[in-house]
């Protein structure tokens, strides 16, 4: 019910400030991409062995702090080329994608791999205790207080508009270069998991595994090393999530994984929890819902939901979840015969 | 010369003790059928050789080399390929991602062993890009044993290649099983229909709650009494 009067109040809005309301959509795109990145991996590990890791918001959070780390560490500053600057990024990038994908793996390898025959609770339980521990190990390792990534973006660029710039276009929506480099490095990802999946012959080794296990394993797939890949691959989604997060909100903190990972797992479910591309629709619809709740809701209509903050964000992604689970429990994608991993 | 052996084979589901001391020969170009009755250990039987569950005494030979400890994915790549009970194709996977799937030890599918299974079931060819999970259940059972086949089996296990199919559908499968045979693979078939089994095979074992109870050529055991009254419904 409130629902739909968000709805309402979300269709009149956009008639009656287009700009602002475009501006919002654009943020909730970026944002989306980053939560589609993390909720990618929690798909891919539910998808194989029928397990949440809820360790998967942490993996990204090291995610994040590794690539502050490894671009402190370059020493790069915005006064060199822009070459040098977006080697440092890419090789944050990299460095980050392998360094989660080793802790996802390391995590399955150490603890859910033997625990792959218990009840389904055991390794739960043991995922939520891997979250403990990682946003321990975070603490240790950089502190308690959020840090700020060493700038990799000139600051004269920081609030430059691409639509005015390159375009020439009269607007006050802004694209900012921060906003492109999120979708430039999300969109290429995305068509290279669908083409690993989808066409290598390790892909489909995953994909069988995770319709029958047994089944696979009598085809000669090695199915422990299958669902370590979705571990690895899944890790290394999250890493590059995080190494996007960290510049796309500027900070890195040991609770970030938190509401990130709880909002991509809500993706995840929304979509169809196990398949990919549900994922990535679930990932833009929460990142457009996020955006819109913290900035563009309590506008419109009319003022009378000017009560409306981001306080109420968590309140209407997890209703989101609600909703699904009440109405479509299996997601947007999960039919029965829909394309799982 | 014996390709696979057990030899007094114990397996258990945590404290049920499904298999009790199995031991079972197949010689090279046979087929052998086990049968029995619901609930009497076939497919435990089958699932032990193919390395899903692992014997707790016994011994499983290849060649006469030990696989009881071998993982079921290098079992598979040393050429143990099982159909299993219930197809367990893959259903969200097209007929042709599924019979590559069955190559899947040999990097890429072997396009004569394509054309072979297509020439042993044209319907597949018709249906190649259709999803595994909508062919109808023969059509599925096809496509099981024609996955199997693309794994270049040197010993095929079949379990119950004939459950729920239609009576001629079922000929036709015993007679592609006599033909996959003939075309130089060893058969071990596991069947509740005792009748047409003993009928194609060679030899025959009979399995009672996870014992053997008799064991004989096919034709004897087609002779044999007991097995008339309790699997052959005479
Ligand atoms: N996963 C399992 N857990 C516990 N017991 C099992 C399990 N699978 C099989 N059993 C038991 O082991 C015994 C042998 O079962 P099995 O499936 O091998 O029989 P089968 O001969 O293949 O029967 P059917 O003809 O019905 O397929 C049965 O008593 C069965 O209840
Ligand atoms: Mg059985």
């Amino acid at each position: 019910m409130l629902l739909v009067l968000l709805a309402i109040g979300l269709i009149y809005g956009a008639y009656d400030r287009p700009e602002l309301f475009a501006q919002y959509i654009i943020i909730g795109v970026a944002n989306g991409a980053l939560i589609a990145l993390i909720a990618l991996g929690y798909t891919l590990v539910y998808g194989i062995v029928e397990l949440i890791n809820f360790a998967h918001g942490e993996v990204f959070m090291m995610g994040a702090y590794f690539a502050l780390t490894v671009v402190a560490t370059t020493g790069v500053t915005t006064e060199k080329g822009w070459l040098i600057l977006a080697a440092a990024a890419i090789l944050a990038l990299l460095g980050s994608m392998v360094f989660s994908s080793a802790i996802n793996w390391g995590i399955d390898r150490v603890a859910y791999r033997r625990l792959r025959h218990a009840p389904r609770l055991a390794p739960l339980i043991c995922a939520i205790g891997f979250s403990f521990i990682l946003q321990q190990m975070a603490v240790y390792w950089k502190g308690g207080n959020p840090l700020s990534p060493p700038a990799l973006i000139p600051s004269e660029y920081r609030a430059y508009n691409i639509l005015q710039e390159w375009f020439g276009l009269e607007t006050r929506i802004r694209i900012r270069p921060l906003d492109l480099a999120v979708v430039l490095i999300t969109i290429p990802l995305l068509i290279l998991l669908q083409w690993f999946i989808q066409r290598t012959r390790t892909g489909k080794a995953m994909r069988a595994t995770a319709q029958d296990r047994d089944a696979a394993a009598l085809m000669g797939i090695d199915v422990n090393r299958a669902i370590s890949i979705a571990f690895i691959v899944g890790g290394a989604l999250a890493g590059a999530a995080g190494m996007i997060a960290v510049y796309y909100i500027n900070s890195a903190r040991p609770g970030m994984g938190f509401r990130y990972g709880l909002y991509a797992f809500t993706a995840a479910v929304v979509g169809g929890i196990g398949n990919l591309n549900g994922a990535v629709i679930g990932g833009f619809i929460i990142g457009i819902a996020w955006s819109l709740s913290d900035g563009f809701l309590k506008t419109y209509p009319g003022g009378h939901f000017s009560w409306w903050g981001a306080q109420w964000t968590p309140a209407l992604i997890f209703g989101l979840l609600v909703v699904t689970m009440v109405f479509r429990p299996s997601g947007i994608l999960g039919e029965t015969t829909a394309e799982k991993v | 010369m014996t390709l696979l052996q057990l030899h007094d084979v114990h397996a258990y589901y945590g404290n049920i003790h499904a298999l009790k001391g199995i031991t079972i020969d197949v010689d090279q170009g046979e087929i052998v059928t086990l049968i029995g009755s619901n609930g009497a250990g076939k497919t435990t039987t089958l699932r032990t050789i193919s390395g899903l569950m692992h014997p707790r005494s016994g011994a499983i030979l290849l060649n006469g080399a030990r696989i009881d400890a071998t993982q079921p994915h290098d079992v598979t790549r040393l050429g143990i390929v099982q159909s299993p009970e219930g197809r367990r194709v893959f259903s969200r996977m097209t007929v042709l991602e599924n019979l590559e799937m069955g190559a899947f030890v040999h990097g890429k599918a072997d396009p004569n062993d394509l054309n072979r299974v297509f020439d042993l079931f044209p319907r597949l060819k018709e249906r190649e890009s259709q999803k595994a999970g909508t062919l109808s259940g023969g059509e599925q059972q096809m496509l099981a044993m024609g996955r199997a086949l693309m794994g270049k089996p040197q010993i095929l296990l079949l379990d119950e290649p004939s459950m729920g199919l239609s009576p001629i559908l079922v000929e036709g499968i015993f007679s592609i099983i006599q033909e996959i045979n003939a075309q130089g693979t060893t058969v071990l078939l596991v069947e509740q229909n005792a009748l047409m089994a003993l009928t194609v095979a060679n030899r025959g074992y009979v399995l009672q709650t996870g014992e053997i109870v008799l064991s004989d050529t096919a034709e004897n055991l087609r002779k044999d009494e007991s097995v008339r009254k309790a699997y052959l419904g005479e």
